[in-house]
């Protein structure tokens, strides 16, 4: 059982999630209340990734970063090195490919706030961003957890993307999909299926806490 | 309803004809290695027999791994023999059809600009801090990688260069992490390099033969074949000497030539 590539996976897909959170509430808060004409073309650019397959969101990464592209060489200069193959290009490459699954999750909460809320809160004197913090993210709580948690989970099981930008290196690529997909290749069943057991537990078991911690019952604290 | 009928009759007739084609020609099954040479040869195939083959590229290990799952392949052509055999002992490919067609050789390869004096330093050129990152084949189930490692232990420089290694799915994309520049240099197979798509974008060293493992590359037809004389007839076209002369301008060695 290769641990070490569970940790890196779990460290990237947290990593991520975090990340989503900070650049998708802004995302999904303009996408809600947004009144540009041009609005769905924004929309339909952050749920691309959804219908682009892995190869296509790795391949555009790869050339993205690699140093024939302005992006690549701006990146060598300040670093000393390229992106590919290193932890950061992997958080790049799953930042796109996971975005729709924070920020579609947490626009559709918003929507669902009841907008007479917003307006009384305004009307109380409350700026636009403490009506954000104080009416809007409390009342979209489900859809914030689900973002997480579909971003996490979707992170946790990217293969396209890493296998074309990561290069499979030990402790700094090589996630837990690519180790799995490698052990079959190499006819290693026994070991490919435990990390694979290991990985659905693991799976299993932060689905099930997003569902329950979801779960509207539970709004009145269930040992109080 | 007009548009739903249309639609559903282009569905349908997709259908069949994707089935007819494939029922129509043999799939071949190949290292990644042939990815230009075996073009080449399928192409004088359909010229000689009027019968398409249709190519599935990819590591050996993988491709056999799939061929042991079931996959639906006429011909199997491993860039490590010892699959083809491994096949044979299971039952799954045909004892009688086993050819030896190549022998396989491995390269330094680095773009044209690189600054890599790969012809001069050989392996050492490895060592130079410009060469960040060096692609080389998974070595668990691509036989390149496995006899890229051999080579780099052979000249003793495997440990000083291991953390700088980055493993392509097959040997085709370690050369392609090359062309993209995000690796500086690889180490991949001589067919690769004299391939018509990487002509004029790298230079390559050939690593000497006595440093890795022969790489005796076999072709087998498969047992579970619904195609097997066409099979047959390809393998046949495969050891006359045009095919022989093509092989070779990619780098594969005859047998016994090296």
């Amino acid at each position: 059982m290769d641990w070490q590539a569970f940790l890196l996976t779990i460290r990237l897909a947290v990593l991520v999630a975090a990340i989503l959170v900070l650049i998708g509430l802004p995302i999904a808060y303009w996408i809600t209340y947004s009144r540009w004409r041009w609005k769905f073309l924004a929309e339909a650019v952050v749920a691309l990734p959804i219908v682009l397959p892995p190869t296509v969101v790795g391949f555009y990464v790869l050339v993205a970063l690699g140093p024939h592209s302005p992006i690549g060489r701006w990146w060598e200069a300040l670093t000393g090195h390229t992106l590919a193959f290193t932890f950061q290009g992997l958080v790049i490459g799953s930042l796109l490919y996971s975005l729709p699954f924070a920020v579609q999750p947490f626009a559709a909460s918003f929507a669902t706030v009841d907008p007479k809320l917003i307006a009384a809160s305004a009307t109380l004197g409350a700026s636009k961003l403490r009506t954000f913090f104080r009416v809007i993210l409390p009342l979209s709580a489900s859809g914030l957890v689900t973002g997480v948690a579909l971003s996490f989970a979707h992170t946790m099981g990217e293969f396209g993307v890493v296998l074309m930008v990561g290069g499979n290196i030990p402790g700094v690529t090589r996630t837990v999909s690519i180790d799995i997909y490698d052990q079959v290749q190499a006819s290693n069943y026994s070991s490919a299926n435990q990390t694979a057991l290991v990985l659905l537990a693991i799976s299993f078991v932060v689905l099930s806490a997003v569902y329950a911690l979801n779960r509207r019952v539970w709004t009145v604290w269930p040992w109080k | 309803m007009r548009i739903v009928n249309c639609l559903a009759n282009l569905a349908l007739q997709t259908v069949l004809c994707s089935t007819f084609a494939w029922s129509q020609g043999i799939t071949l099954a190949a290292a990644a290695d042939l990815n230009a040479a075996l073009f080449e040869l399928a192409a004088n195939y359909q010229k000689q027999t009027g019968k398409t083959a249709n190519l599935a590229f990819g590591s050996s290990g993988n491709l056999f791994n799939q061929i042991q799952n079931g996959a639906p392949f006429d011909l199997f052509f491993s860039a490590d023999e010892d699959y083809s055999k491994q096949l044979v002992t299971a039952g799954l490919a045909e004892p009688s059809s086993f050819y030896r067609y190549a022998v396989g050789r491995l390269v330094l390869w680095v773009p044209v600009s690189s600054p890599l004096d790969i012809e001069h330093a050989g392996m050492n050129a490895l060592l130079e801090p410009s060469a960040k990152k060096i692609a080389i084949a998974n070595p668990q189930h691509a036989p390149y990688g496995r006899a890229a490692v051999a080579a780099l232990r052979h000249f003793g420089i495997y440990e000083r260069v291991a953390d700088r290694l980055v493993l392509g799915e097959n040997v085709s994309q370690a050369a392609q992490f090359v062309e993209s520049g995000n690796a500086q240099v690889g180490i991949v197979a001589l067919s690769l390099a004299l391939a018509p798509a990487m002509h004029g974008k790298g230079r390559y060293w050939e690593i000497p033969a006595d440093a890795y493992p022969v790489l005796n590359q076999a072709v087998v037809i498969l047992a579970h074949s619904a195609h097997k004389r066409d099979a047959a007839a390809f393998l046949e076209c495969l050891k006359t000497p045009e095919a022989i002369a093509v092989l070779q301008r990619y780098g594969f060695v005859p047998e016994g030539k090296h």
